[in-house]
């Protein structure tokens, strides 16, 4: 074995707060190797990004290492004062972060950026460095790269700038890079790809990676050792198959029971027990005061015919010069009563506007919508009215979705109130039991959006969302923004939905085992176009159209998950 | 990166009785920001003494200036805390040339121009917020018309603005209701040359609240634009405005100062502060500096500490130089 090019040794890291001291990161160790990539894998606030911070010499003040030593190819470098750190680090340890947008100068070209730190670590010419650089754009598969190199980075779509800074964190021959979540931005192909990289270039340069990720399948896929952080501890830390396979520690094999599985569909998530959460839903009882699911006539409760959206792109004084940008381009699918229809796709292929086309939020520019049976795209807002209470709808973004400004009570209770289903205490009762069912605390209705959880305000806007005891309901990405394990506890609640109360949901989401786990029938969008619709078995078993081929074959497999 | 968010916990592990209103103000944030900032709390200390002495004006003034009764012509002159030589009276900031106390003359002369500069804030407030919700959310020609007509007030330098309107308005109004109506002019003038400000900045942030999710649930069930506005979008545009207003009252307050300097402001009989320096400025260069001298530091306290408490308040409400 070689030694170890970095090494952690009970690493604490404090954060005095006014609430008293905060230890986001606690006796903290691990060893990393030459051309090993370690994933450091937990949910957000776990401290895995603070532990990378605190080994670049990043942590915010007045976060600060209050305890433990950072060991750099034998160099202890945690005590080292701001100077010694800026010249390791770039140098010695190079960076990937999340955003690809963020971490590039849209001022400078992708060249100068990169000759530029070249030279500030390499005693090179001029040319010399722009001949590095133009190699290294090649190393990360870029493209034409003499060309490139004097292109700037909104010139790049997100995958390439991520290759970008990749290259940019290569520059100087790091021995390590700390790569955090370099792919949670990017679309599921180009997440294949980027990783794809990042282990090649391991392999090839020797380089030690460390890569912070909430992500189990990346983790299955990219790290050979992982360690698994919670609430700022390591809990358990080993080869990344006997962590999957096998996992010792209760928080891990939690966590890995939360993870969706892309070729079986389960009746239910497993309860994840961990850390005092308490995952009991009682959705059974609404479903006594719920109203009997009607049938629709045609069996059929929403049907959408050549569905059209068109965005304004470049807009002129005169309207026939305007140029169009088409969001939706004719699709047509129905609903089934008391069935869960699935939308994937990428982002930008238009599923979030089908969603909203339906929601009336967005006009529809061609096509007709039909409703049990009566076409909304040409009733007036009266006749529109009568179906508000039917139509309900789950955002994706928790912490926009509620006004921060209401309590939890006025939120859940405006869709009753101004609708002018309840009278004002009938309301009240109702909004308190909406609460308890969803698993919000006795006292949650008094309080603001604030004083929850991302998972708690999810929760919250599904309570808004049932409140007028809905027949179809809309899940734009409902768990996207959500950590795995609390994933699994909104999707319990959605299953319970369509089981107990015999909803009708429209499911939409980028995430293809989640899909799989959620619902009937699944129709397939890449830009504005639905290219594929089939049973959810048939789609996942025997893909048709070469697009869904490639998105499943880029699942992350999880086949040494125990199932 | 640190996630200071409550954890997931759905146990009823928190009921307790709630806290207090008053409680959780205390403990707020902002509280503590303000406990931690010696600027913001000097500031505080200093507008609240003044304005609470220009409110209970009568409570702490010796003589009402405005009761030409109390005023005594030989009591005209006196340096502070020296006895008059013929009255024998002695004032602590002295006398003017009319014999009027300055210290009650100033207490008075605050109340005025704290009161213009608050309904003139008021009023640039209320209009502001009105066009610039109607601008941020409804966009196209009402965005428009409304943001034009402000750039174009932009162009102007407000106090020419505020002079003009108070031209205008003093023109149409008879004679001999003028004295009276010139504090109510000098509101609308002031106020109209400053709904610019608090128009964009609320177009600004109604275009970003607009874009969230809260206001398509609001949609989703139905809501009008208008309840949307009131509702949803104005409580959560309002802390911005609030900074604006902080600034804008130190600001209305000098350019209530500067119209009355002018001669354009408060009338002589019911002297602002503007109107005692313009006073005051006269006998500068004969030796009574008093007369002068107190008024200007008076309205440099005032201005100087509640534009630190909006600088303080802009500062602690914003998250991103925290």
């Amino acid at each position: 074995m070689t030694d170890p090019v970095l090494s952690i040794r009970n690493l604490t890291v404090e954060i005095p707060t006014r609430r008293g001291l905060f230890r986001p990161v606690e006796n903290v160790s691990y060893d990393l190797r030459p051309g090993e990539i370690r994933g450091v894998v937990g949910e957000s606030g776990a401290g895995k990004s603070m532990t990378g911070n605190a080994v670049i010499g990043l942590l915010d003040p007045p976060a600060h290492i209050a305890e433990g030593e950072i060991w750099l190819k034998g160099r202890r470098i945690d005590h080292l004062g701001a100077e010694d750190k800026r010249a390791i680090r770039g140098k010695e340890i190079g960076m990937i972060f999340q955003d690809p947008l963020t971490s590039l100068n849209p001022l400078f070209t992708v060249g100068e950026q990169l000759v530029e730190t070249i030279q500030l670590h390499l005693k090179v010419s001029s040319d010399e460095a722009r001949e590095r650089a133009i190699a290294l754009l090649d190393r990360v598969s870029i493209p034409n790269p003499a060309e490139r190199f004097n292109q700037y980075p909104h010139q790049f779509s997100g995958g390439m700038r991520q290759r970008v800074v990749i290259a940019l964190a290569l520059c100087s021959d790091p021995s390590v890079i700390v790569a955090d979540e370099p792919t949670t931005a990017l679309d599921v192909s180009i997440q294949a790809q980027v990783l794809d990289l990042i282990k090649e270039l391991a392999a090839e340069r020797q380089v030690g990676v460390i890569l912070v990720t909430h992500d189990m399948g990346v983790i299955a896929d990219t790290t050979e050792e992982v360690t698994v952080m919670y609430a700022g501890k390591v809990v358990e830390s080993g080869k990344t198959d006997r962590i999957l396979g096998a996992p010792e520690h209760e928080y891990t094999r939690s966590l890995i029971s939360a993870v969706p599985r892309p070729h079986v569909k389960l009746k239910r998530f497993p309860q994840v027990s961990y850390g005092g959460r308490e995952t009991e839903f009682k959705i059974e009882d609404l479903a006594r005061n719920w109203p009997k699911p009607e049938a629709s006539s045609s069996g059929k409760l929403l049907e959408v015919k050549e569905i059209t959206k068109q965005f304004v792109a470049k807009s002129s004084i005169i309207p026939s010069w305007n140029s169009y940008l088409t969001a939706v381009d004719h699709v047509s699918f129905d609903i089934r009563d008391g069935e869960v229809f699935g939308l994937v796709g990428e982002s930008g292929s238009g599923k979030s506007t089908v969603a909203r086309m339906i929601a009336t939020l967005y006009g529809v520019d061609g096509g007709r919508i039909l409703f049990d049976g009566e076409d909304m795209t040409a009733m007036d807002a009266e006749g529109i009215a009568r179906y508000r209470r039917q139509i309900q709808m789950i955002f994706q973004d928790p912490f926009s979705s509620l006004n921060p400004r209401m309590t939890v009570a006025d939120i859940v209770a405006e869709p009753l109130l101004h609708l002018g289903i309840l009278p004002k205490a009938d309301a009240k009762l109702r909004v308190r039991e909406l609460l308890d069912r969803v698993g919000l605390a006795k006292d949650a209705w008094r309080k603001y959006p604030h004083e929850f959880s991302g998972g708690q305000r999810q929760r919250i806007s599904i309570a808004r969302a049932l409140a007028t005891q809905p027949r179809f309901l809309i899940c734009d990405e409902p768990t996207s923004a959500l950590d795995v394990s609390i994933q699994a506890q909104i999707l319990n609640i959605l299953k319970d939905l369509q089981e107990h109360l015999g909803l009708t949901m429209l499911f939409i989401s980028h995430d293809l085992p989640v899909v799989r786990q959620m619902c009937d029938r699944v129709g397939v969008m890449k830009q504005g176009q639905l290219l594929e619709l089939q049973e959810t078995q048939a789609l996942f078993d025997a893909p048709q159209h070469p697009y869904t081929r490639e998105l499943l074959s880029l699942m992350p497999r999880l086949e040494q998950l125990p199932g | 990166m640190t996630d200071l968010t409550p954890t997931d916990q759905t146990s009823a592990d928190d009921q307790g009785p709630a806290p207090s209103r008053l409680h959780q103000a205390l403990d707020s944030d902002l509280a503590y920001s303000f406990r931690r900032s010696p600027v913001a709390m000097v500031s505080a200390a200093v507008s609240l003494t003044l304005i609470l002495a220009a409110v209970f004006a009568p409570l702490f003034a010796t003589t009402n200036p405005f009761d030409p009764a109390s005023l005594n012509l030989m009591n005209g002159f006196t340096p502070p805390l020296q006895p008059n030589a013929f009255t024998g009276e002695s004032f602590a900031m002295g006398t003017d040339d009319q014999g009027r106390d300055v210290y009650s003359t100033i207490l008075y002369g605050m109340r005025i121009s704290l009161f213009v500069g608050a309904a003139a804030v008021l009023f640039a407030m209320a209009l502001g917020i009105v066009l610039g919700l109607l601008a941020g959310y409804l966009g196209g020609w009402v965005e428009t018309l409304i943001m034009r007509v402000a750039d174009i007030q932009l162009t102007f330098p407000s106090i020419l603005v505020a002079m003009l309107i108070f031209g205008i308005a003093k023109g149409v109004t008879p004679v001999e209701y003028r004295d009276q109506m010139a504090i109510w002019v000098l509101i609308l003038a002031i106020g109209l040359s400053d709904w610019v400000q608090f128009a964009r900045v609320v177009r600004g942030a109604t275009l970003v609240e607009k874009s969230k999710d809260y206001v398509d649930a609001a949609r989703l069930i139905g809501r009008r634009a208008f309840p949307i506005m009131l509702r949803h979008i104005l409580p959560n545009v309002l802390s911005p405005v609030l900074v604006i207003a902080t600034i804008s009252l130190a600001l209305a307050i000098i350019a209530e100062a500067t119209l009355s300097f002018l001669g354009v402001g408060a009338p002589p009989t019911q002297p602002s502060l503007g109107t005692l320096i313009r006073i005051g400025q006269g006998f500068l260069f004969s030796g009574e500096w008093w007369i002068l001298f107190f008024p200007a530091s008076t309205l440099l306290a005032l201005a100087l500490s509640v534009n630190l408490l909006g600088d303080w308040l802009r500062d602690a409400l914003n998250p991103r130089l925290r």
